[in-house]
């Protein structure tokens, strides 16, 4: 009988080496290979899932440049600061309205003998006045006020300074200025040590605030600061009908942010009990406005709107998804022949499997990243010219990613199942 | 010695809805390792169905199958596919080549599968290249080839990982006269210099008279197994 052992054989057996098995390398050749065979095919199916991407990223990162900038202009007011201001809850009303208490300086002091863990009370008295210099005229707001609320709402001067506890107590005749009145009164010229006229008074100008944005009360920065003595006494009508002082908001700042609950609840009982109120509050006649809480509802109104906006373009990505599933299925069945031919040699289902997914997985990787490059352009446009802060956040990078993967895997497990369960002889046959 | 290919009371049955097809009624083989076996039969009488399950590409329905010391019949579909990779070759009618693959790389595939090194996979895929005359074609791919060298590249790719058997299903059926002479004259050669052990199907007798051994089947069951006499006369 013919054996081997007489013959010349070039081709020894294999050794086969223990770690035997196939190479991830390997596989993601076959992939890139299939994918590089029909280069127009590849680039339209990975467009779905570049859109996809590119849509969650630009939207989630302008949502949140957004966002940013809301929570920005408001946390500038104070996010510890509790408002007190006249009027019913919920009924609403401007201060003054018929039948409600106007807030008094002896609510002030009420507040001041609770001794709570607080900056302020401070007082704020505001009117409408003519404000005047050399060069101009305009119809402004002053805000009468104490020496207290440059801590209690940060404020930052631009020159000069703000006025002291002494100003307040003898009702000097100095004034502070918003940067855009300064602006407005004295244009770039120096404006400390200058006067100008509230009415027909004099007031001579001690110091300019650095601009600071607006808030719900109208912006600090269109505004002339004054005593509040003065303001109450000489500049407006200052007594109520009982001849109290009267102040149209109090602004405390509460020093721990965990005190905030106990310090309104503390503010609304010794009110309505100096005010004679109901305990319950039923018959409130101020309310207290929880800086905290209004930005915390913001937020969660800004970020529900950036997953909304986010989850709409993840409707696109969904598409691209189902763009690879449908150019998988074609692949499988176009490759049929070629699967059989590689079970027939010896690759396992498992091989197949993974080859058909690195595919699927190859096209959704390729596609996220440069859904995030394209994605990221106009945010990184819009905050390099500085017309709109919005830096893209290394989340919204991930998130893309992981969700395009995402998208790869569960678009690319029936396809590869497919073709792993293809029987090799039928498969082999196959036209 | 044991046979390379021991196979005994083999039936293979398609169910199809209502109807039973017995493709094989219980064929009994053995093939020495060295052999160059045709099988013949009319069309139909069951080559093919047999072929797979020597091919270990599909399970009998019942008999016994024994390759190079492997009870195949009882093996799942994983154990099937590493039987493939490591003791069968594969030669098919219409070549089977990867279109875009070169020549190495065609002939290289089967043992990634095995986990070959890389460069282990090129000298063997080389050397088989050149045994089957096709040395000085690596680097073409399939549509540079004509169908002769299309398929003598597949041949290569059957015997580069040094396979127990080489099966090759109507190895001509695509190919002129001439070619398919030049294609078993290969074959020929590559089982009395290399030993391969070499089973092919075939409809014609001058292409089975390269075998040494003619194997005809009819309506699922050996009906001759006999040595080629003329062909050792010639030679
Ligand atoms: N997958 C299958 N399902 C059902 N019947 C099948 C299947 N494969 C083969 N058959 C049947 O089994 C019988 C043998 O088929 P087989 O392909 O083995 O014949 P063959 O000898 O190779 O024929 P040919 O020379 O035409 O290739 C035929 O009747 C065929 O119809
Ligand atoms: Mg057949």
């Amino acid at each position: 009988m013919t054996t081997t052992n007489n013959k010349r054989q070039i081709l020894l057996p294999v050794t086969e080496s223990k770690s035997s098995g196939l190479e991830y390398r390997e596989l993601l050749r076959v992939s890139m290979d299939s994918l590089m065979a029909n280069k127009l095919r590849t680039f339209l199916t990975m467009l779905g899932v570049i859109i996809g991407v590119a849509s969650v990223v630009s939207l989630m990162t302008l949502g949140n440049g957004a966002s940013n900038a809301i929570t920005n202009q408001f946390s500038s007011l104070g996010t510890n600061n509790l408002t007190i201001l006249p009027g019913r809850p919920n009924r609403g009303g401007p201060p003054g309205q018929i039948g409600v208490q106007p807030l008094t300086m002896t609510d002030v002091k009420t507040i001041q003998v609770l001794k709570l863990p607080i900056d302020g009370p401070v007082p704020n008295f505001t009117n409408q006045a003519t404000l005047s210099a050399a060069a101009a005229e305009k119809s402004g707001q002053v805000l009468g006020t104490t020496a207290e609320y440059q801590g209690v709402n940060t404020i930052v001067m631009a020159s000069g300074s703000f006025f002291t506890e002494g100003n307040v107590q003898s009702a000097s005749q100095v004034v502070v200025l918003g940067s855009n009145l300064k602006t407005f009164l004295f244009g770039s010229g120096e404006a400390v040590g200058e006067s100008i006229r509230i009415n027909s008074m004099n007031l001579r100008v001690i110091g300019v605030l650095e601009a600071k944005g607006g808030n719900p009360f109208g912006s600090v920065d269109d505004q002339a600061l004054v005593p509040i003595t003065l303001a109450q006494s000489r500049l407006f009508a200052g007594r109520s009908s009982s001849g109290e002082l009267r102040v149209s908001n109090v602004t405390v700042a509460v020093k721990n942010t965990d005190d905030i609950p106990f310090v309104e609840e503390r503010l609304k009982m010794a009110l309505r009990d100096a005010r004679k109120l109901n305990a319950d509050g039923t018959d409130d006649d101020f309310q207290v406005l929880n800086q905290a809480s209004f930005l915390t509802s913001l937020t969660q109104v800004t970020s529900l709107l950036t997953t909304f906006l986010a989850a709409v373009a993840g409707i696109s990505l969904l598409v691209g998804g189902i763009g690879i599933m449908n150019i998988m299925l074609v692949s499988v069945t176009e490759r049929t022949r070629e699967i059989g031919l590689r079970r027939a040699v010896g690759a396992q289902s498992n091989d197949i499997l993974l080859q058909f997914m690195i595919e699927a997985m190859v096209l959704s990787m390729l596609g996220g990243i440069t859904g995030v490059v394209v994605g990221s352009i106009l945010p990184i446009i819009l905050t390099i010219t500085k017309i709109f802060e919005a830096p893209v956040t290394l989340s919204s990078v991930v998130i893309s990613l992981t969700v395009s993967l995402a998208t790869g895997l569960f678009f690319g497990i029936w396809p590869a199942r497919n073709a792993a369960q293809l029987n090799p002889i039928q498969a082999l046959r196959h036209e | 010695m044991t046979a390379m290919i021991t196979i005994e009371g083999m039936t293979k049955v398609y169910t199809m809805g209502e109807f039973e097809v017995h493709a094989l009624r219980g064929v009994n083989v053995e093939i020495q390792s060295g052999e160059f076996v045709a099988i013949m039969g009319p069309s139909g009488s069951g080559k093919s169905t047999l072929m797979n399950m020597i091919g270990c590409l599909d399970t009998p329905t019942a008999g016994r199958y024994s390759l190079d010391g492997i009870e195949v019949a009882s093996l799942n579909d994983n154990e099937l596919s590493t039987v493939r990779a490591k003791k069968l070759g594969f030669v098919f009618q219409q070549y089977m080549l990867l279109p875009r693959q070169t020549a190495l790389a065609n002939v290289e595939m089967p043992m990634v599968y095995r986990g070959i090194p890389a460069t282990e996979r090129k000298r063997r895929a080389t050397v088989a290249l050149d045994l089957v005359g096709m040395g000085n074609r690596l680097d073409h791919r399939p549509n540079e080839l004509s169908g002769g060298q299309q398929q003598r590249v597949a041949i290569a790719r059957a015997l580069a990982g040094s396979p127990s058997v080489i099966l090759a299903d109507e190895p001509t059926g695509a190919l002129d006269s001439t070619t398919s002479e030049e294609i078993m004259l290969t074959l020929q050669q590559l089982n009395r210099e290399q030993g391969l052990t070499i089973i092919i199907v075939t409809h014609e007798a001058d292409i089975a008279a390269y075998a040494d051994r003619i194997v005809t089947i009819r309506d699922g069951v050996v009906l001759h197994d006999r040595k080629n006499e003329a062909h050792h006369d010639n030679n």
